[in-house]
């Protein structure tokens, strides 16, 4: 539990102390989101309707810009070894960097989202639906990327390439998170997804680590 | 019945066979020493002795069991020293030996820290930051962490390198005080650390023949 | 890419060679001669009354989706055994079926908008079982790029494995979240292909183009199979050419 502390309370001061990645996530969720009204026009009905669906996508997308180096650096530096000989089964070491990721970029980004929907007109009583949905899916997204970043460690074009094997498996996520934020603009129950989504969350808490910190052995071999 | 012993290894990186048929026998305070020219495959054996990798042939034992049986509980036994020191240019000096003393499962109290960093000399730097330190002054913080918590087998690959004289000194002091408490361990250097009766490996020794094997491949 | 494979860890492959060498004459055979009695059927069929000729690309279409989600299940049935007991013909054969079941999807996804351009009167709608098809297409395509994205192609092999297996775990998810998704957005007025009972005439040949695409798909994997050990094989004889040469002058 140490150990676990110690590893998550390293990579939060890696993240303050070298800046950026959370910093570049949030700027870039803000300025795609803002995108969009200059590509579907303004008008603030069409906005409003579409609002949750581009501030996910984005989310989605700007979740992924950090993370092809989550353990990139440990393992360019030796310390990926280390990290492998510590008293953490390599599982938890993955836990605790994708922890790390989720509250570097993830929670930025959840809050970031308050001014985005401010820009695109986003029904304010969709909001806390939307925050809710964020919250619960942006640590899946972090835990998928980290078995994306586990298994690109060490290829060419490392960056695209983990996008490209994330973005399909990520799927499910946009759908329920999107959905369970509109429900309440069609004036639906959105209990169901929010349940799904809850269960993804605790369906991916062991089972990425898992299949990252295989990826991490092969890694190292 | 050694302690730590390795019988048969064979090992080949990208294709190429390095060696075969290496084997040792360790007991505790046993020093062994991998010699052998650049390329013999030094690094790949101490990376097959740290659980990283599966060799061609062979078994790797730690009181007479396959480490591969348990890694996890053998990897609790041993430190590694590459070639890369594994130190982060952002965090202090201090910091980041605490965190490596708190990741091996230990206490990274503050005596604890000063105490592996007054062993490689580097007491005075515990608050500057490692972007700061140069290339041989990091590679003692990365020997600090074999002070820092005890592991019963130390796998060293060319820890020697980049260090001054006095440093080289420490670090044979260092792994002689492991010896006396029980310690074993296994180095590879190009340099002679005058280690007292400390066994010599020549890789050279164990050339990998290519045996013409009756396969589908060769024919 | 060439499918290079550290040699020393390969199991005799001399045994897969000479049993193919009797299986695949036969299978290659059985998919010509299925292929050919299933087109014929399918052309005798009797159009729909209702989707008229296009009926026929259904002979093509579902069999195609039924290889893709098949060819998966081989690719992952493959990467475990590579996995698990480190076979190292199974990483060849994982990989070798990939390009496939890329095809098979492809073909699926294209036949399907090629039926849905008359049917819909556009080329693409996204239908809960096409959405589905078009994921495992990026699947597939991600797991090729990832197979080849290592200058040890070893490590291609197993970063690839556990991607499918991963694969295995998020394609029901995935089929799940997209079929929710579908009746939330568009109400079930669209036609579908195969309806819930389906008329013998269109049956019959349905199943032999099936048969003929299992027979296909089995051919073409243990020849793809079988390329990539004999490319393998070349670059291990290269590889001992140079070193031998090496030797020579040292």
């Amino acid at each position: 539990m140490n150990a676990f502390v110690a590893l998550v309370h390293r990579d939060l001061r890696l993240a303050f102390r070298q800046g950026g990645d959370g910093l570049m996530a949030v700027l870039f969720f803000v300025l795609a989101a803002s995108l969009f009204p200059f590509g579907i026009g303004p008008e603030p009905q069409l906005l409003a309707r579409v609002a949750a669906g581009i501030i996910w996508v984005t989310a989605l997308l700007a979740a992924l810009l950090a993370l092809d180096r989550l353990f990139q650096t440990d393992w360019e530096d030796g310390t990926l070894e280390q990290l492998a000989l510590s008293a953490l089964p390599l599982e938890l070491v993955v836990l605790a960097k994708c922890l790390a990721h989720w509250l570097v970029t993830g929670v930025p980004l959840i809050l970031a989202t308050i001014p985005v929907a401010v820009l695109l007109n986003l029904d304010l009583h969709e909001l806390p639906m939307l925050l809710l949905s964020l919250l619960l899916g942006t640590p899946i997204l972090s835990l998928i990327g980290g078995v994306g970043a586990a298994l690109t460690l060490g290829a060419r074009r490392g960056g695209v390439l983990l996008s490209l094997l994330v973005l399909p498996l990520e799927i499910p996520v946009l759908i329920f998170g999107v959905a369970g934020a509109d429900a309440v603009l069609a004036g639906r129950e959105s209990q169901a997804q929010f349940l799904l989504l809850a269960g993804m969350l605790a369906a991916a808490l062991p089972l990425c680590p898992f299949a990252a910190a295989a990826g991490l052995r092969q890694a190292l071999e | 019945m050694a302690l730590f012993s390795a019988a048969g290894l064979a090992a080949s990186r990208g294709g190429r066979r390095l060696f075969q048929g290496v084997g040792f026998a360790l007991e505790p305070g046993d020093a062994l020493v991998l010699v052998g020219p650049n390329g013999s495959g030094k690094s790949s054996l101490l990376r097959l002795l740290a659980g990283f990798g599966r060799p061609t042939a062979g078994i790797i034992a730690w009181d007479d069991g396959d480490i591969r049986a348990d890694l996890d509980e053998y990897r609790g036994r041993i430190q590694i020293l590459g070639h890369a020191d594994a130190v982060k240019p952002a965090l202090r000096v201090g910091e980041l030996l605490a965190f490596w003393i708190a990741l091996a499962g230990a206490a990274a109290t503050p005596g604890r820290v000063d105490a592996a960093l007054a062993a490689v000399g580097l007491e005075r730097l515990r608050e500057t930051p490692c972007r700061f330190l140069s290339a041989g002054q990091k590679r003692r913080l990365a020997l600090a962490r074999l002070a820092a918590y005890d592991r019963p087998l130390w796998l060293l690959d060319e820890p020697s390198v980049g260090l001054d004289t006095a440093s080289i000194a420490s670090l044979a002091g260092m792994i002689a005080e492991h010896r006396e408490r029980g310690g074993m361990v296994v180095l590879s250097t190009h340099q002679d650390l005058g280690l007292a009766d400390a066994r010599t490996l020549s890789l050279a020794d164990y050339p990998a023949v290519e045996t013409g094997d009756q396969d589908w491949w060769a024919a | 890419m060439a499918t290079t494979f550290n040699l020393h860890r390969f199991a005799n492959p001399a045994r897969f060679m000479r049993l193919t060498d009797v299986v695949l004459p036969w299978l290659s055979a059985a998919a010509v001669a299925s292929l050919a009695i299933g087109l014929v059927m399918a052309f005798r069929a009797p159009p729909d009354y209702q989707q008229g000729e296009t009926v026929r690309i259904m002979f093509i279409h579902v069999p195609a989706a039924m290889m893709g989600m098949m060819c998966y299940a081989c690719m992952a049935v493959a990467s475990a055994a590579a996995l698990i007991w480190r076979h190292p013909l199974a990483d060849v054969a994982a990989q070798a079926a990939a390009p496939l079941g890329a095809g098979f999807t492809l073909l699926c996804l294209v036949t399907g908008s090629l039926w849905g351009a008359p049917m819909w009167g556009t080329w693409w709608v996204w239908d809960a079982r096409l959405t589905s098809v078009l994921i495992l297409f990026f699947l597939y395509l991600g797991y090729i790029a990832l197979a080849n994205a290592f200058d040890d192609p070893e490590r291609g092999a197993r970063a690839a494995a556990i991607l499918s297996l991963v694969g295995v775990i998020n394609l029901p998810i995935i089929h799940f979240s997209v079929n929710w998704w579908n009746t939330l957005h568009q109400p079930a007025s669209i036609v579908r292909m195969g309806g819930p009972t389906i008329d013998p005439s269109i049956l019959h040949p349905l199943l032999i183009m099936a048969l003929a695409f299992q027979f296909i798909f089995l051919a073409l994997w243990i020849l793809r199979t079988r390329t990539a050990l004999v490319r393998a094989k070349i670059d291990t004889l290269r590889q001992r050419a140079a070193a031998a040469s090496g030797v020579d002058r040292g």
